[in-house]
């Protein structure tokens, strides 16, 4: 095996890892605010790809405007499924939340097949596809596209949670929610935004991948499940720990692909995920308390 | 007790007679399906409702019987009455093995878990082209015969799978209603409170997934021989999500609940015909109201809802 092929895969890997990173985020902020995994998270990835597709060919808008509205509607459908599904539900037990996030990921990917079809589309890469070359083995720009908007999310993210107050309360909520609320923290309020700010992430992913790997109204399951994967390695806390969870998965995956079989490709993330909720279930890096959010 | 009896007597009748009011037809094959979906719906209540364990992974078990049956007898010609029991044999154990570790999981962990599993299994079903025939499917799987009698047309078979669908249910009942269903209960409610109880949780959690794997992998060899042609199309994430929809809308932790949601599902489709499309629309949102209004499903919901309504009109006031 040439290294230059393993360093290759490597990139690819490396790029749709930060994928799964950014969507694992979503996962983590989530269930750090609520105790839910929230099985709709794929779904805002696929919004997040469509959207663009809607705003770009139906409402002939540029790719630079197209984006931010499609990150909006998809932030306006994690607000209103928090509302409509998870806060009118009386018995929140985890069986139901379960049951009711896979309802809604079922009815939001119904809906976009009705309003959308069932083709798969190309959205055009931000910048040209002319390869570019790095140490004998070719990057496409929107690999670089990925990781650059991947890095400055979590940037953001980090400002967000520890700098900001609104972060600070959500932090707060996560460790003890009674307590927040106790202090005056409008728990309600946050687990709103928690929704919101992972639906923004995860249409986010589905932007920034949609013109490496397609997208229709069915790609939310595979990568929602891979980002969950992430979270997992990364013991489910939104920081540096769910994006190197991420980018292992990412690569392993694209190594596994390249090297053993890509037809199997999608199994080595679930015997990944298995191994690890059989193994470590908090994480490759956690300590079993480990930081959260 | 004799109730109980009468109650599946009287179900076990109408079931017999259901084809005199059909009389054949395409009706007779949904009907099949609705058997068939019934044993997996019931199996899945037994560890969901019962023992208050998720498992998106189930229809990979349902694959796994299906696929296992269809190859010992189509490819290795095997005789089907062997390959059945067979398969639901090497399933149970793949099951049990899997349990131990999964079911240290919990809630939505051990959702995330047993769906990667079902998919890792959906993904074996595709690859493994020289076995299976991978995504084209595996045809030429014989029907089930006993002598001369070859259930080939869907009336013999209606009568077959709902002949074991009736044993599967009786069985299930009894169950329920043993020593055993009673500690499923307890380990519902509370595992801590059962252990002190001196109920083994771990094992009894890894029997009850082992043995509704079973069941499944027993609905899936019945699919294949009278299906005769498998698919891994069958076999995936989205037929998981169904037979958790005919559970949770019939009822959990009621076997005839799950009658009740697996018929209706299996109906619904064709009686939606024109809407062929949107089932998946409709799945979701069946889903999301059942769990949001009736979080009791069909059997115990329709009667809550009526003295709800009842409660409401005396005591408008009140309220």
């Amino acid at each position: 095996m040439q290294l230059e092929q393993i360093l290759q895969y490597s990139f690819s890997g490396l790029s749709t890892g930060a994928i799964y990173a950014l969507i694992g985020i979503g996962f983590s902020i989530i269930f750090n605010a609520t105790g839910i995994i929230n099985f709709a998270q794929g779904e805002f990835v696929m919004l997040g790809g469509m959207l663009t597709l809607f705003f770009l060919e139906v409402l002939q808008l540029p790719l630079w405007a197209a984006i931010p509205c499609a990150v909006a509607v998809s932030a306006l459908a994690g607000m209103l499924f928090e509302r409509l599904a998870i806060r009118p539900l009386r018995r929140p037990t985890p069986l139901n939340l379960v049951i009711i996030t896979i309802a809604g990921s079922i009815l939001i990917r119904g809906l976009a097949m009705l309003l959308w079809g069932k083709d798969t589309h190309a959205i055009p890469p931000f910048s040209g596809d002319q390869p570019i070359s790095i140490a004998g083995a070719t990057v496409l720009p929107q690999h670089l596209w990925i990781l650059a908007i991947t890095l400055l999310v979590i940037a953001v993210n980090k400002f967000f949670f520890y700098h900001t107050i609104s972060g600070k309360a959500m932090r707060a909520c996560s460790y003890n929610r009674r307590a927040a609320g106790l202090v005056g923290i409008d728990v309600r309020r946050m687990v709103l935004l928690s929704f919101i700010i992972s639906s923004v992430l995860g249409s986010l992913a589905g932007i920034i991948v949609a013109p490496l790997t397609m997208t229709a109204y069915d790609v939310g399951i595979m990568l929602g499940l891979k980002g969950f994967c992430a979270a997992i390695i990364g013991g489910m806390s939104s920081g540096v720990a769910t994006v190197v969870g991420g980018l292992i998965l990412g690569v392993l995956e694209s190594l596994g692909a390249g090297l053993i079989s890509s037809g199997y490709k999608d199994a080595i993330a679930f015997v990944i995920l298995l191994l690890i909720l059989f193994v470590r279930p908090q994480g490759l890096f956690g300590k079993a308390e480990s930081e959260r959010v | 007790m004799r109730r109980d009896l009468l109650k599946f007597l009287l179900f076990a009748v109408a079931i017999l007679v259901a084809p005199l009011a059909f009389k054949g037809g395409y009706l007779m094959n949904v009907l099949v399906f609705a058997g068939i979906n019934t044993m997996l719906a019931v199996a899945l209540n037994l560890l969901l409702g019962y023992a208050g364990q998720i498992s998106l992974g189930h229809a990979g078990f349902f694959g796994l019987g299906a696929y296992l049956s269809g190859i010992l007898t189509a490819t290795y010609g095997w005789n089907a009455w062997l390959a059945m029991p067979l398969a639901a044999l090497a399933v149970g154990m793949l099951a049990g093995l899997i349990g131990f570790p999964i079911l240290k999981l919990k809630g939505h962990y051990l959702a995330m878990a047993t769906l990667g599993l079902g998919i890792i299994i959906y993904i074996v079903f595709n690859e493994t082209v020289d076995l299976t025939g991978g995504p084209s499917g595996f045809s030429g799987i014989p029907n089930l015969a006993i002598g001369s009698l070859v259930f080939d047309n869907d009336l013999k078979n209606y009568y077959l799978i709902w002949a074991f669908t009736l044993a599967v249910v009786l069985f299930c009942l009894n169950l329920a209603r043993s020593r055993v269903g009673r500690a499923l209960r307890a380990v519902h409610d509370s595992e801590v409170a059962a252990r002190v109880m001196g109920v083994n949780a771990r094992i009894l959690k890894v029997q009850v997934f082992a043995l509704s794997a079973v069941i499944s992998s027993l609905a899936g060899s019945l699919y294949a021989h009278t299906m005769t042609f498998v698919s891994p199309a069958s076999f995936g994430f989205n037929f998981s999500v169904e037979l958790l929809t005919m559970v949770v809308i019939g009822g959990l932790g009621s076997i005839y609940g799950s009658f009740l949601g697996a018929a209706l599902l299996t109906l619904l489709p064709e009686l939606l015909r024109g809407a062929q499309d949107y089932d998946i629309l409709i799945y979701g949102g069946l889903l999301m109201v059942m769990v949001m209004f009736l979080p009791g499903g069909l059997v115990r919901g329709i009667p809550d809802l009526f003295r709800k309504l009842a409660g409401r009109g005396e005591g408008a006031g009140n309220a």
